[in-house]
């Protein structure tokens, strides 16, 4: 072990021993993800000088990003729009639950929040592919909807097409949803479950009613966790192709079914690159926007 | 009344939330019993036990299954070691580039895995690497050293660093004072970031599919291109079997833990 060289003289042993215990996993980091990161953003101002060359050059091209707002604007407005729905259904579905948990779970907490994680165990694709059965054509669910007229309002709210539910936007919501409910979950829980009990006691005792207690004191301790969950959920579900492709038509293309079908169908590696690199810049933004609103400058 | 009734909208929804998680569990599961007709396990015809009887009756299935195992492996022994080492660099010293070395490993969690995906493709296609099984390799430990590195340093805040003092000072040499007395304090910690990275790197797809060569297929990469030409029931047979060994796993750990803290 290099860094216990010298392990007896104090003062020098912690001097060259971080770096050392750092090396493999930032020097990893570096050439397999900021690396390619900088190869990204090469090949999106390349451009092919000619239609016989196979691979394109560089030459500062802007062009390529011109061309995804023109191109590709409604897919990337509605991988955001569906991102955000999911994200909110999510925080809607989650934080009760969680609540739920932390404060009525009692000895059964650890077990409970085990079963949250139980999806994980399971492959994601499959559980997409599992709800292209419960939301069939005939399946109970969407029987039981169309007898309760439920789906003449959502067609009303444009959220789905036909008399079906499958192949919708709504479906790809419900599926992003879905997939990334634990990593709503699993942050919110972990605040809650640090709030000391005895400061509700405290509230009650100082005649807050149960609402103003909540909104007062148990929601503004967990809101780093719902900042952490909120940005597990919009970020993944944002560059999501997969939920699209088995949930979704033709009206629900995300931005992420464009970078996939541009890079490993039409080989368009200049296009991909702009569309992938412009994706993270904006949700680099919205995150470092969203933290200025919460006023949660830490993001780990 | 009025808190009861709260109460009882907070358990029922709470409830719902389970049923919506469990829902899609459920069709695996039953669906592993099925009997379909054509190619498709997509619609329920009869109730057999034939697939459970033959769980590896379809050799293809089974190969890019045993491949995700061992890129699993393979990336959970490597992110395990470098995530640790980071995350002891970081809690144990203080040092100048803390602070970027903190970004560095926040920032693969805060990236849409098709932007990471995309671009490692693009860079292994400049370098002119063939895209394999250790393409794969390389792309999960990448991921999976930041998750390492965050759990592991989450566990280790608040250990008592002193115990090393209090070893060295009794006589004990730097590699004795690892092994017995730092490396069993962390141990619970870095078990429970590689059973994390294990179970990532087992069903990631979209980076995947990005830096998977022709024939290196894992599980997920198979269960996508069979939602186009067939999907046999033997994969819901292997993903239920998978689903029992991981919460017989967790179940067993949680057990062994109780029987210890008596």
């Amino acid at each position: 072990m290099a860094e216990r060289d010298g392990g007896h003289r104090r003062p020098s042993r912690g001097r060259w021993a971080p770096y050392g215990l750092l090396a493999p996993g930032v020097i990893w980091l570096t050439l397999f993800f900021l690396v390619p990161l900088a190869s990204l953003a090469r090949m999106s101002l390349s451009s092919k000088q000619s239609r016989f060359d196979f691979v394109p050059s560089f030459s500062w091209d802007w062009a390529n990003y011109g061309d995804v707002f023109s191109l590709y604007g409604t897919q990337l407005a509605r991988s955001f729009g569906f991102a955000l729905a999911a994200t909110v259904l999510c925080l809607l579905i989650g934080y009760p639950l969680a609540y739920w948990v932390a404060v009525h779970g009692g000895r059964w907490r650890n077990v409970l929040i085990g079963l949250v994680v139980v999806p994980f165990f399971t492959s994601f694709l499959l559980r997409t592919i599992s709800w292209t059965v419960l939301l069939a054509d005939n399946a109970t669910v969407v029987r039981a909807a169309r007898g309760a007229g439920l789906l003449g309002v959502l067609r009303a709210a444009g959220l789905i097409d036909g008399d079906r539910l499958l192949d919708t936007p709504l479906a790809v919501i419900g599926g992003l949803t879905y997939n990334f409910l634990p990593f709503m979950i699993l942050p919110i829980y972990v605040s809650l479950e640090k709030i000391d009990l005895r400061l509700l006691d405290a509230a009650a005792d100082l005649y807050a009613s149960g609402a103003s207690t909540f909104r007062r004191v148990v929601f503004p301790l967990s809101l780093p966790g719902v900042f952490a969950g909120s940005l597990l959920t919009f970020i993944p579900a944002s560059g999501d192709f997969v939920n699209a492709a088995f949930l979704g038509g033709t009206r629900s293309r995300m931005i992420g079914n464009v970078v996939q079908d541009r890079f490993l169908v039409q080989l368009d590696y200049p296009g991909a690159a702009a569309i992938s690199l412009l994706l993270m810049a904006i949700i680099t933004s919205a995150v470092l926007l969203y933290a200025r609103l919460l006023g949660t400058e830490e993001l780990a | 009344m009025r808190a009861r009734l709260g109460h009882l909208a907070l358990t029922a929804a709470a409830l719902a939330g389970f049923a919506f998680l469990f829902l899609p569990i459920v069709v695996i599961v039953v669906f592993s019993f099925n009997q379909p007709v054509g190619r498709f396990n997509l619609v329920w015809h009869s109730f057999t036990l034939e697939n459970w009887l033959h769980p590896f009756a379809r050799a293809d299935i089974n190969a890019t299954v045993w491949r995700s195992l061992r890129v699993a492996f393979v990336s959970m022994v490597a992110a395990g070691v470098m995530g640790t080492l980071v995350a002891l660099a970081l809690v144990r010293y203080r040092f100048r580039g803390g602070a970027l070395v903190n970004l560095l490993l926040v920032l693969p969690l805060t990236t849409p895995e098709i932007v990471m995906g995309s671009s490692l493709a693009l860079l292994f296609l400049d370098r002119g690497v063939e895209r394999s099984f250790w393409t794969i390799a390389i792309a999960h430990t990448m991921f999976c050293v930041s998750f390492v590195a965050i759990t592991v340093k989450a566990r280790l805040r608040g250990f008592d660093w002193t115990l090393e003092d209090a070893a060295m000072d009794l006589g004990a040499g730097p590699w004795r004072t690892f092994s017995r007395i730092t490396f069993p304090l962390i141990l619970p910690g870095v078990l429970a970031a590689a059973l994390l990275s294990f179970s990532l790197s087992i069903d990631d797809f979209i980076i995947t599919f990005f830096v998977a060569g022709e024939g290196d297929t894992t599980f997920p990469l198979y269960v996508f291109g069979a939602f186009q030409r067939e999907l046999a029931p033997q994969v819901n047979v292997i993903s239920t079997a998978l689903l029992l060994l991981s919460v017989g796993a967790l179940v067993a750990s949680v057990l062994y833990q109780r029987a210890r803290l008596r």
